[in-house]
């Protein structure tokens, strides 16, 4: 298979295997949770599979230290809650949070920008591990770099916990467009294309014979209404995060359904208008142009 | 007239399916919501989060309207997920949709890490050998009196049909062969023109026509 010669200890079908998995979750929804409670509100809702984290990233914002992966306790306490996929974060380049989260046999693992990165360098060499990964990206080059690493899944990285879409339209709007031009050109421009974007090129050729990513993409980073989220889906992701949009709401129940179902029916304005009726407060959220370059979070990752 | 496949798009692996249906010459329809299963020759479940599927069919008001179809004579064919709601019996679990007499026992195969590929001769479904993929995938352990057994990987029951069903613990639609579709758009009595045997694996995003 076409990872097979940059796969050191991973068996290509191993991997194969793992970007399958993903393709199951799309069209879904993925929650944000921190506790067992939540997770089961997210299940009930319709939520395809859940995040646990100690605090969704509108929190590590306000109260600021470095924030790390969550107590395995309250991993566990959210995987015995729930009969659907459990994810949970590592901090970017930090393998031993990883290693953890592999034996406390979570579903997926995010290797992400949310928490305080652990390298400023290098990230996860995630083709040592069995368990999928799902890294974020704002552009096409470094999706293909977390691929090459060995990441199952893609999400844009959008500004979490900030409830502002902007930077996640930012995000899947240059990744498709990166895409549509890396397979517009003619075969000897893709090389120097690669070579200005950081693109690995047998992940480049990938994405020219399939005219998309070769793993599922789902937005993430600021979707707070059922509208936020079916733009990113009319916009050509495969499935939605929400983070702090949900419980961070006036009515985390009643705005989990909801989003869901707009998920579920992104092309139909008529059902995104019966899902965004009388949700109550949407989290307040912060206004991207209004924050200063060094408080954002998606410019971590390398 | 009942002459389309639907596929129940609520989540999962939808695309995969409507493309494999496509390359047959048979226009099949997204099954969002109740009116969608009118005159239905046959609807596919897919793969998917079966535990996020059952709600979603609960959600949208679709469970009563599946079964009315299928009562009308509407075929079912579920994959993987999609076994599972058809199941009559789920080991420890309440059943869905509980539309085929067999039990089956969720991701039996145990975790991810035990997610692998088969290639097998089905000899009912295609006279070459297929790829199989399963993915936390369910087994039968049980099958009724008027079920028949159409595979078993290493003694353990991955595909199965009635007269009115058909149930794959694994997935058809993730490998380019079309001989699966072929074969259940027959067992819907529809007749497939096209012989195009594979697909290429491209399209997978769900970008539709915004609906008036």
């Amino acid at each position: 298979m076409w990872l097979e010669k940059n796969n050191k200890t991973m068996e290509n079908s191993r991997y194969t295997l793992n970007a399958q998995l993903a393709q199951m979750l799309k069209g879904g929804v993925i929650m944000d949770v921190t506790n067992a409670e939540q997770a089961k509100i997210a299940e009930e809702a319709g939520a395809v599979a859940v995040m646990a984290l100690e605090r969704v990233p509108a929190d590590i914002r306000l109260e600021g230290g470095v924030a790390r992966m969550s107590d395995p306790e309250m991993i566990i306490e959210i995987q015995k809650a729930v009969s659907i996929p459990v994810m949970a974060k590592a901090r970017i380049g930090h393998f031993v949070e990883a290693q953890v989260l592999e034996a406390l046999k979570v579903d997926y693992i995010d290797e992400s920008e949310v928490l305080t990165p652990a390298d400023e360098e290098n990230h996860i060499d995630k083709s040592k591990f069995s368990v999928p990964f799902v890294c974020g990206a704002r552009n096409l080059g470094e999706a293909a770099r977390r691929i090459s690493e060995g990441a199952a899944m893609i999400r844009t990285k959008g500004e979490a916990g900030t409830g502002d879409v902007v930077e996640a339209v930012r995000h899947m709007r240059t990744m498709n467009r990166d895409i549509r031009v890396l397979c517009a050109l003619d075969e000897e421009e893709v090389v120097p294309f690669c070579k200005n974007n950081g693109i690995p090129q047998d992940i480049a050729q990938k994405v020219r014979e399939l005219k998309r990513l070769p793993v599922v993409n789902f937005a993430a980073g600021g979707i707070a209404t059922p509208a936020d989220a079916a733009l990113m889906m009319q916009l050509g992701c495969d499935g939605v995060f929400v983070g702090s949009g949900i419980f961070k709401s006036g009515d985390p129940k009643k705005r989990a359904r909801a989003i869901v179902k707009a998920v579920a029916h992104f092309n139909d304005p008529e059902m995104i208008l019966e899902a965004s009726k009388g949700l109550g407060e949407a989290m307040v959220g912060i206004g991207i142009s209004t924050m200063k370059e060094e408080d954002k979070l998606a410019g971590r990752g390398w | 007239m009942r002459d389309k496949i639907g596929v129940l798009d609520l989540q999962g692996g939808v695309q995969e399916h409507l493309t494999h249906l496509e390359a047959l010459g048979l226009e099949p329809v997204r099954v969002k919501k109740a009116t969608d299963l009118d005159n239905l020759a046959g609807l596919i479940l897919p793969g998917g989060e079966s535990t996020c599927l059952a709600r979603l069919i609960t959600i949208f008001e679709l469970r009563t309207p599946i079964i009315h179809a299928f009562s009308s004579g509407m075929k079912i064919w579920g994959t993987c997920a999609g076994a599972i709601l058809i199941a009559k019996t789920i080991k420890n679990e309440t059943p869905h949709l509980a539309l085929m007499d067999i039990t089956v026992d969720r991701n039996a195969f145990g975790p991810q890490v035990n997610s692998f590929q088969e290639t097998a001769l089905l000899p009912e479904i295609a006279p070459t050998p297929l790829t199989l993929t399963f993915i936390r995938a369910p087994q039968i352990t049980h099958t009724g009196t008027h079920v028949n057994v159409l595979h078993t990987t290493n003694g353990t029951i991955t595909a199965a049909e009635s007269a009115e069903c058909l149930a794959t613990s694994f997935h058809p639609e993730l490998s380019g062969s079309t001989a699966f579709h072929r074969y259940f758009a027959k067992k819907c009595g529809l007749v497939v023109s096209s012989s195009v045997s594979e697909v290429p694996l491209t399209a997978w995003t769900q970008k539709t026509k915004i609906s008036k």
